[in-house]
């Protein structure tokens, strides 16, 4: 099959099984881009996952964009947005076409199996979290970053829970270390 | 003009929305149902409520979600009566959240490529990398409530379980997280209607 629709494809079902936003496709991607098609690796995507999350916008759409602009430039990132955009534009189209919202809501069958999904979502966001770790190279020294930057966002307090923040500050700092490392090698040398 | 209203409110959305998920709701809140929405959209905060939860129960970001709907049913409340105003308004909005940033991501994503091996960009994706694996660990963490794993003794117990057993299986097995997700809804039936 010709890439630009299997990049469609792929992303289509994971906009199709994606509850819950950007975040909850993280395992879905990698199970996808990284494990199965090896169009991507760990280290490569996470890089990725970061410029997804510094550019506005909605961060599912985002993160399509970049994989599908890594693998294939401007006709890729397309494929894969839209392969991300068409499940849910068609079930909400559909929903405000031939339903109201009060039937969708009030459905137990339907509300039933979302009780059940919800929490396997928490899950697929939970796993990722220690596979990125590893690929970021994370150590016993390094933890505290991540750590710090959870309890942070998670506490709700003003302007320390805004994740912006810590995007501005982690490529200043990463910058700064990676120069000093740099010029220190060249002292030696 | 109820059709440029709604591509402004959803550019403003698309271009200040940072963060993914419900992070964006009360931007969209703000948009739609308080200052941003002029009174002839009718969308009422009963309206935005339902929109949040047929998000919950339908794939997809909320981001697109919301659009899609709102697109949808603001043209006729402004008086454009039949289907085909809100198929335009559908598309319109959907088109306006996603549009800028996909241009401001594919540029950002081309320039990161070109000088992949710069200092600069190195040294910024160097530190970038262990904070966004916070961000994930936040994001998981800040859903770890009560809207998903429920209230009642018997939904926190089977939500931890499920939540659980998901995670050993994503993490340990060659599983599809889609097949997770699938078991999932399906114990969710069983617990929840068929034995309830």
């Amino acid at each position: 099959m010709n890439i630009y629709l299997r990049l469609f494809f792929t992303f289509l079902k994971i906009g199709a099984f994606t509850f819950g936003g950007g975040w909850a496709m993280i395992s879905i991607i990698e199970k996808e881009i990284v494990d199965k098609h090896h169009w991507l690796d760990r280290k490569d995507f996470l890089d990725l996952l970061a410029v997804a999350q510094a550019v506005p916008g909605i961060l599912a759409v985002n993160i399509s964009v970049v994989v599908g602009d890594r693998l294939r430039g401007m006709k890729g990132s397309f494929a894969a947005a839209m392969g991300t955009i068409l499940p849910s534009f068609i079930i909400i189209l559909a929903i405000a076409i031939f339903l109201t919202p009060e039937l969708i809501k009030n459905n137990e069958v339907i509300s039933a199996i979302f009780k059940g999904i919800r929490p396997a979502v928490v899950a697929l966001i939970v796993a990722p979290v220690l596979s990125s770790a590893k690929a970021a190279g994370i150590n016993w020294r390094t933890v505290i970053i991540p750590v710090a930057v959870a309890l942070l966002i998670f506490s709700g307090l003003p302007v320390v829970s805004n994740p912006i923040i810590y995007i501005i500050l982690g490529g200043i700092v990463g910058y700064i270390v990676f120069t000093r490392r740099a010029a220190s090698k060249q002292t030696i040398n | 003009m109820v059709y440029l209203q709604l591509i402004w409110s959803y550019l403003k959305i698309g271009l200040f929305g940072f963060g993914g998920g419900y992070a964006m709701l009360s931007l969209i809140e703000n948009e739609i149902v308080q200052h941003g929405g002029s009174p002839s959209w009718g969308i009422s905060e009963q309206t935005f409520t339902d929109i949040v939860a047929i998000s919950q129960m339908t794939p997809g970001p909320i981001g697109i979600n919301s659009a899609t709907y709102i697109g949808y049913v603001v043209p006729a409340n402004a008086g454009f009566d039949s289907p085909w105003w809100g198929l335009l308004g559908s598309i319109v909005c959907t088109l306006a959240v996603v549009l800028p940033p996909f241009i401001l991501v594919s540029y950002t994503s081309h320039f990161i490529s070109r000088h992949r091996d710069s200092a600069i960009i190195k040294g910024v994706l160097s530190g970038l990398r262990p904070v966004v694996v916070g961000l994930i660990a936040s994001a998981a963490l800040l859903l770890m409530n009560h809207d998903n794993f429920g209230t009642t003794p018997l939904e926190l117990t089977v939500s931890v379980l499920l939540c659980l057993v998901s995670f050993l299986i994503v993490r340990y097995t060659k599983i599809h997280p889609i097949s997770v997700i699938i078991g999932a809804g399906f114990v969710g039936f069983l617990v929840y209607y068929v034995f309830m």
